[in-house]
């Protein structure tokens, strides 16, 4: 392989993890807010066949992603509005709704499967794609993995940085002391799951109209990424920056699987293909080791000197899920 | 800011909370607010501070009527309260608790808040660090910051529930200093507490409320014996102290070695007798918890002997135990104790010291609750389940649930967040057992119930453990000093020897 071609390669993860990336902030963002919304998996693929019909009918690219958007929140709506107003199990109500929405899609998008439809294509940013390596590797790309690489920015700013930020990981970890503080517990949760749903939303027709064109029903591919966006929020510890990671991490497992298939010939193609599932579940448990006891001691038993920046970098690896993630907030 | 109460009714469902109460809290006075458990203080209180509306009656602030509909409302009144669980963000920084929920930009500026924090807190001598985060402090530093937060916030009366349970001695002078302080600087302090010694320090004027009536004021000074006849209806005395501990040894730790980070606990020796009660004093994370756990097999000693009835029970695990008739009582009932959501019919039946069988013979059972229910007086129905039930009501359950014979009962804080009438009570079922021959094992935070009930104490200061004292030659400033890490070349002379007599 020539260097040219693993850039590419890696250019190509970058925009192929951007969807990946852009769900996995909307998750963040909700369950930052206390609430779980398991419906991703199926929302994905609902906005991802309706985005694509959408962008089909109109002939526009950016109808084709609001119509997603629009379904990303009407089901995270249904969502808050279960475990939110009606207190019932965000868990019951999100993994039905999973199942639901992915039948729906193989379902209702038959009459459209292998059409022809808009795609959208790269948009490379004047001098900035001419430095060396960087350009082709970030600045060659889509309209929309720009939008993904800036969110990841905006969304950490926005969470650790801003007041109303602090106030959202307030809501998630002791929605009492937030109540007290002046929020409005429950408003703010519905804020955040729409926002959260819309995004993830978003992350459908990102497929179908850029990553992997067109809709073709069950094989379209895309089940299951909704689960794995799932395990990539919680590993990633609820922080943007680390998610990102995670989704990039994926994705280049997933190339990784196609470009080694005709070295490995003795391997059964299955096995690469789900491959990356299994290696991303022991690349993230890496990641946690700051979660260990025997790590803590083993930071312990250091000389001063280096303890210091060893536990400030711990603590960086450390993760701790919202504290009333899943729990509906009563005031009294 | 002069706070008044008018005619203040508050019902829950048949439970009339509050009468019809009147009270004017002067501005620039700490006021006490005392009363036992579920004697109406904190539903007087969540009035004031927007949790809930009264279903009658106003509160009028320097002569003003007004409507508080939520606690954000009423910091804007000036009333800020404390909360004996500090409502704050345990995984954030000191600072950034410092700033949700103040008005500002959208992106707010560190350097400037922690500057003011600095200046703030230097007023009232605490010391915490800004960047540090919340979860790495104690319960009192929490505290601290909760009052800064509030004096920022711009509160000119600051309700404090209960505000010295679970903090150090040295942190509650910190604590009464800043008051005092903010009091001469004529803030409105309303105190609320069911711990007489400390409203007797602290406060000018106490409102004394029972079952809902606000029963009368005394200002200082006070006679004790006047405010317990007022807080109970009747006088209660602590009982004198009585030893029962007999000489045949049923508990006995071997050059104990426990590790627990960041705490390491060495070299542990001593016996405990049958009928004896020995209490475990120290500052809470000394060391006590994680001691007390490895004697039930919770926590696995690094080196060492566990020994009970002369059997050797070192890295067994909790069940073996309970076989041998030990019993642990932890602190957080309801997280570890009792199982929220079932009834007390249904934790007898758990309990599984009779019929054992597959199905379940409730009316058996029911009828063992309510047994139960009359003998340890708990205010409830064999169908309420426990987290119905009030806190002293469930310590009395767990009580009752501990099965009949037992040899040792290891308890942490048996008596936190009860009134004394309810502490009383369950010691003298405890020392009922000891007269039986059980032998108990306690940890507490109040000195003067470990000096109390105990025969023997064991000190600890960080990992550190004192030999046996006598309870009876103990006194309450030794002691005190000696949680505090003073005082200790002392009793490592005793321990010494102590230890040579024990090999000799």
């Amino acid at each position: 392989m020539s260097g040219d071609i693993i850039l590419f390669g890696l250019a190509g993860v970058i925009a192929s993890g951007a969807p990946i990336v852009i769900a996995v902030i909307g998750e963040t963002l909700t369950e930052r807010a206390g609430v779980i919304n398991l419906s991703l998996n199926g929302v994905i693929l609902l906005s991802a066949m309706i985005g694509f019909w959408v962008a089909v009918e109109t002939d526009s690219l950016f109808f084709g992603f609001l119509a997603g958007m629009v379904v990303g929140a009407l089901v995270s709506t249904i969502v808050a509005f279960s475990s939110i107003t009606l207190k019932q199990s965000q868990v019951a109500v999100g993994f039905i709704l999973a199942i639901t929405c992915r039948d729906l899609a193989y379902f209702l998008g038959n009459p459209i499967m292998g059409s022809q439809g808009p795609i959208m294509l790269s948009t490379s940013i004047p001098l900035l794609k001419d430095i060396p390596i960087l350009g082709r590797l970030l600045f060659q790309q889509s309209l929309m993995t720009y939008l993904s690489i800036i969110m990841i920015g905006i969304a950490w700013f926005w969470i650790f940085k801003t007041r109303p930020g602090l106030m959202l990981q307030g809501i998630g970890e002791k929605p009492a002391a937030a109540y007290v503080r002046g929020a409005n517990v429950q408003k703010m949760r519905y804020f955040y799951t729409i926002v959260g749903g819309a995004l993830v939303g978003l992350a459908g027709p990102l497929y179908t109209l850029s990553v992997k064109p067109g809709w073709k029903g069950t094989i379209t591919g895309l089940d299951g990424i909704g689960w794995i966006v799932l395990a990539i929020t919680i590993f990633g510890g609820w922080n943007p920056i680390r998610a990102a990671f995670g989704a990039y991490l994926f994705a280049f497992l997933q190339w990784l699987g196609l470009v080694l298939q005709p070295y490995m010939t003795s391997i059964p193609s299955q096995v690469l293909q789900v491959a990356p599932f299994p290696l991303m579940i022991l690349a993230l448990l890496f990641v946690n080791m700051g979660n260990t006891e025997w790590m803590e001691r083993l930071i312990a038993s250091l000389p001063d000197t280096v303890r210091l920046g060893a536990s400030k970098i711990l603590r960086s690896m450390q993760s701790r899920q919202p504290g009333s993630l899943g729990t509906p907030f009563e005031r009294q | 800011m002069n706070v008044e109460f008018k005619n203040i009714n508050k019902h829950f469902g048949p439970v009339h909370a509050n009468v019809d109460i009147n009270l004017n809290i002067q501005s620039g006075s700490i006021q006490g607010i005392l009363g036992e458990n579920g004697a109406g203080k904190s539903t007087l209180m969540k009035i004031l501070s927007g949790f809930i509306q009264p279903d009658s009656g106003g509160i009028y602030l320097d002569g003003k009527a007004v409507l508080i509909d939520s606690p954000a409302d009423a910091i804007k009144y000036g009333i800020g309260m404390l909360h004996q669980d500090p409502l704050d963000f345990p995984p954030m920084r000191l600072i950034e608790n410092f700033i949700v929920g103040q008005r500002g930009g959208l992106v707010p500026s560190y350097k400037e808040t922690i500057k003011e924090f600095k200046e703030l807190q230097s007023r009232f001598g605490f010391s915490l660090n800004p960047e540090a985060y919340v979860d790495t402090l104690t319960v009192g530093e929490r505290q601290q910051l909760e009052i800064l937060r509030l004096l920022w916030m711009g509160a000119s009366a600051l309700i404090l529930d209960e505000p010295t349970t679970g903090i150090s001695a040295q942190q509650k002078e910190k604590l009464f200093a800043a008051l005092k302080i903010l009091a001469e600087q004529g803030k409105t302090i309303i105190f609320v507490s069911h711990k007489l010694e400390d409203v007797e320090i602290l406060c000018s004027k106490v409102a004394i409320l029972r079952k809902g009536y606000l029963v009368g004021e005394v200002p200082s000074p006070y006679d004790t014996d006047q405010l317990v006849e007022m807080m109970f209806g009747k006088v209660i005395s602590l009982g004198d102290r009585n030893t029962v501990a007999q000489n045949d040894v049923v508990f006995e730790l071997r050059d104990l070695f426990v590790e627990h980070y960041p705490l390491k606990i060495e070299n542990v020796n001593f016996q405990l007798r049958s009928g004896e009660v020995i209490g475990l004093a120290g500052m809470e994370g000394s060391g006590q918890d994680v001691l007390l756990r490895a004697c039930v097999g919770l926590l696995r000693p690094v080196s060492g002997k566990v020994i009970v009835k002369g059997k050797d029970l070192t890295n067994k695990n909790y069940l073996e135990f309970m076989q041998n008739e030990v019993s642990f009582l932890p602190a957080s009932r309801l997280e570890e104790g009792l199982v929220p959501g079932l009834s007390l019919a249904e934790h007898f039946t758990i309990a599984g010291e009779e019929k054992k069988g597959l199905f379940i013979d409730k009316e058996y059972f029911r009828e063992k609750a309510e047994n139960m229910i009359d003998e340890y007086h708990i205010i409830g129905r064999s169908d309420s389940t426990v987290e119905s039930l009030s806190g002293g009501n469930q310590q009395r359950a767990a009580l009752a649930l501990l099965k009949k014979s037992l040899s040792i009962i290891l308890l942490e804080h048996p008596t936190r967040g009860l009134d004394i009438e309810s502490a009383i009570y369950m010691w003298g079922k405890l020392k009922e057992r000891c007269l039986q021959g059980c032998s108990i094992f306690f940890i507490s935070g109040d000195l003067e119930e470990i000096l109390q009930y105990s025969d023997r104490i064991l000190v600890f200061f960080s990992g550190h453990v004192s030999p046996p004292l006598d309870a009876a030659t103990t006194s309450l400033e030794q002691l005190g000093q000696l949680i505090g890490g003073k005082g200790w070349d002392q009793v490592f002379e005793i321990k010494e020897n102590y230890e040579s007599n024990a090999n000799t």
